[in-house]
């Protein structure tokens, strides 16, 4: 559950780990009853829709105007996105 | 103190690897309409696919499955008859949708190999797979260091995010010893040429539509094979040679002092041609890859497939073959030009009509000269096999001298231009009018009496003052043993 909430980059706390850890258990049980019910020949589900080779031609169509594009950013620089430090000195 | 190349081998093998990752010359993005162009103004080349804007459904780029497929087939591949993408989940603010999409366990194209040669000797290097996935956008760090580490902040341009990007992985290739540098240098050149020649990409690597990740472990003899570290962002051929044979060393120091080779990740430095650590490695698991939900499969048919490779060009190992067939040259010969790195720029010379013997001359000559001046490969000069074909084709004609064709070189160099543009714009032509450089030598003589008076007096060396004096009144466009002669002869000295 920590990991997990490491990698969602998730502040938790010691309480809400236990209580999370409780319904996620929850959670992927009642998942796991599909697991019963699909015979050994059906393959796992990716799409809900059976089909293949959905494509576009290689053609260029107009972007966004940049300032719409910035309107929604927290923070913008040299009409760049700005974001907090990646990695620290030691990381 | 670091250990020498040649303690290395003495008691260890190298095992290297490479993931090449190219991003395709298709004019839109690999799941969106966005222009690709290179050097847009930042965030220009944006949408809502690719800032992953809520309710934004990708569709894939179908010359993107073309190309892919192509260099598939163009590496001895095996391409899936069905595959889908996935979803690649983590937290580094180069993706706006916090996952990239990429492929996992179904790649397009897998199990394929090159054959490379390096010295004379065939190394085949496997292919494991070959998969689509997106280019990120590009981070600016801005801080004191210039780097990531401890950069204040970064800016992010995502006008790259979203172009197709091709991950090729080679499986582990052992066996090279001393080698596994080159070889790991000649296999990246080797697929590049290979990209060229599909069209499929215009592999700059200066602007980085070509990266390679550099694996690289240590062995004892007989034992399994080491932990590997991967050493990222390597982006010319010399890095990949500079990448393997430094990492060597350190990991021989860490091994011989007991130290056990830790997994990670490493940055390459192209200044001192060493590495640094990195972020550590996470685990595949860690990404936590699940199928896209937004995109169907990918599912290929045989027609398909066959109708790709009928249109698959001549492949660069294949036209090398036939062209040194063709050339009747001698093995040294052969050896020669393949050390000067100029096999395939003669080959295309003599295809455009050239000699052999002068096609030869001229690039393992003056135009190896003027690279090893530069400090690059040969290639890499901004002149080409056509350029070199005209010099020569001017030269057999008459219409220069082969000074006025190394000047006809030199201008190309210079401008990029065409050579009869140079020829006329240096105003390059021999001269041959003996009226006229019988003129330029009175005037020579006239200007110089003493170096006159010399060579009358006995001293025929002098003369080349003389002819030095003409040769700069033509600005080089006589023969100089005609000028010679002519010198000679006005004065009355026998030659």
């Amino acid at each position: 559950m920590a990991h997990l909430a490491r990698l969602a980059r998730l502040s938790v706390t010691e309480d809400e780990l236990e209580l999370f850890a409780g319904q996620l258990g929850e959670i992927i049980s009642a998942v796991a009853r599909v697991g019963e019910v699909a015979a050994a020949d059906i393959e796992p589900t990716s799409h809900a829709v059976p089909m293949t080779n959905v494509y576009r031609p290689d053609v260029v169509v107009p972007s966004l105007p940049r300032e719409a594009v910035l309107a929604g950013a927290p923070s913008v620089e040299d009409d760049k996105f700005r974001v907090p430090q990646i990695l620290t000195e030691e990381a | 103190m670091s250990l020498s190349y040649e303690d290395v081998l003495a008691k260890y093998e190298p095992v290297w690897g490479l993931e090449t990752h190219v991003e395709l010359g298709t004019v839109s993005k690999m799941f969106c309409g966005c222009s690709t162009e290179f050097g847009a103004e930042p965030n220009t080349h944006t949408c809502p696919v690719c800032l992953g804007l809520p309710g934004a459904l990708p569709v894939v780029n179908e010359v993107a499955i073309e190309s892919t497929i192509k260099i598939g087939l163009a590496l001895n591949c095996s391409i899936a008859s069905w595959c889908r993408f996935a979803r690649k989940n983590y937290f580094y603010p180069d993706m706006p949708k916090n996952y990239q999409i990429s492929q996992y366990d179904e790649p397009l194209c897998f199990d394929g190999y090159i054959d490379v040669e390096v010295e004379g000797q065939t190394y085949r290097v496997g292919i494991e797979r070959v998969h689509m996935e997106e280019d990120t956008g590009k981070n600016t760090h801005v801080g004191t260091s210039g780097r990531i580490h401890g950069a204040e902040y970064s800016l992010v341009d995502f006008n790259r995010a979203g172009i197709p990007l091709i991950e090729i992985v080679t499986k582990p290739v052992p066996g090279c010893g001393a080698l596994a540098p080159e070889v790991a240098k000649a296999y990246t050149a080797a697929l590049r040429d290979i990209l060229r020649a599909l069209g499929v990409s215009d592999v700059r690597m200066e602007q980085g539509s070509l990266r390679c990740d550099v694996n690289t472990s240590l062995n004892v003899p007989g034992a399994e094979w080491g932990t590997r570290t991967e050493t990222k962002n390597v982006n010319s051929l010399r890095s990949v040679e500079r990448a393997v044979r430094s990492e060597m060393i350190r990991q021989a120091g860490l091994l011989d002092a007991g130290t056990r080779i830790k997994q990670e990740t490493r940055h390459f430095s192209e200044t001192t041609g060493d590495t640094r650590p990195g972020r550590s490695k996470e685990e595949a698991t860690d990404y936590r890859y699940f199928p896209e939900p937004d995109l169907v499969p990918v599912a290929p048919d045989a027609e398909w497939i066959e109708r790709l490779r009928a249109g698959l060009p001549e492949l660069p190992a294949a036209r090398r073959t036939r062209i040194i067939a063709s050339l009747g040259l001698t093995n040294d010969e052969i050896q020669q030009m393949a050390n000067a790195g100029v096999v395939d720029l003669v080959g295309e010379t003599v295809e455009l009509g050239a000699p052999a013997a002068e096609a030869r001359n001229w690039w393992q000559g003056y135009v190896a000269q003027k690279a090893n001046e530069r400090e690059v490969d040969a290639a890499e000069l901004p002149i080409t096999p056509a350029h070199i074909a005209r010099v020569i084709a001017l030269v057999a004609d008459g219409s220069l001298s082969t000074a006025l064709g190394r000047q006809a070189v030199d201008g190309v160099l210079e401008t990029g231009n065409d050579v009869d543009v140079v020829v006329a714009e240096k105003g390059l032509k021999v001269v041959s009018d003996t009226g006229a450089l019988q003129a330029a030598a009175d005037e020579a003589i006239a200007a110089n009496p003493d170096v006159a008076q010399k060579v009358r007096d006995g001293k025929v060396a002098a003369v080349g003052a003389l002819v030095g004096s003409v040769m700069k009144a033509t600005r080089g466009q006589a023969d100089a043993a005609a000028v010679r002669a002519i010198l000679l002869e006005r004065l009355g000295v026998p030659e």
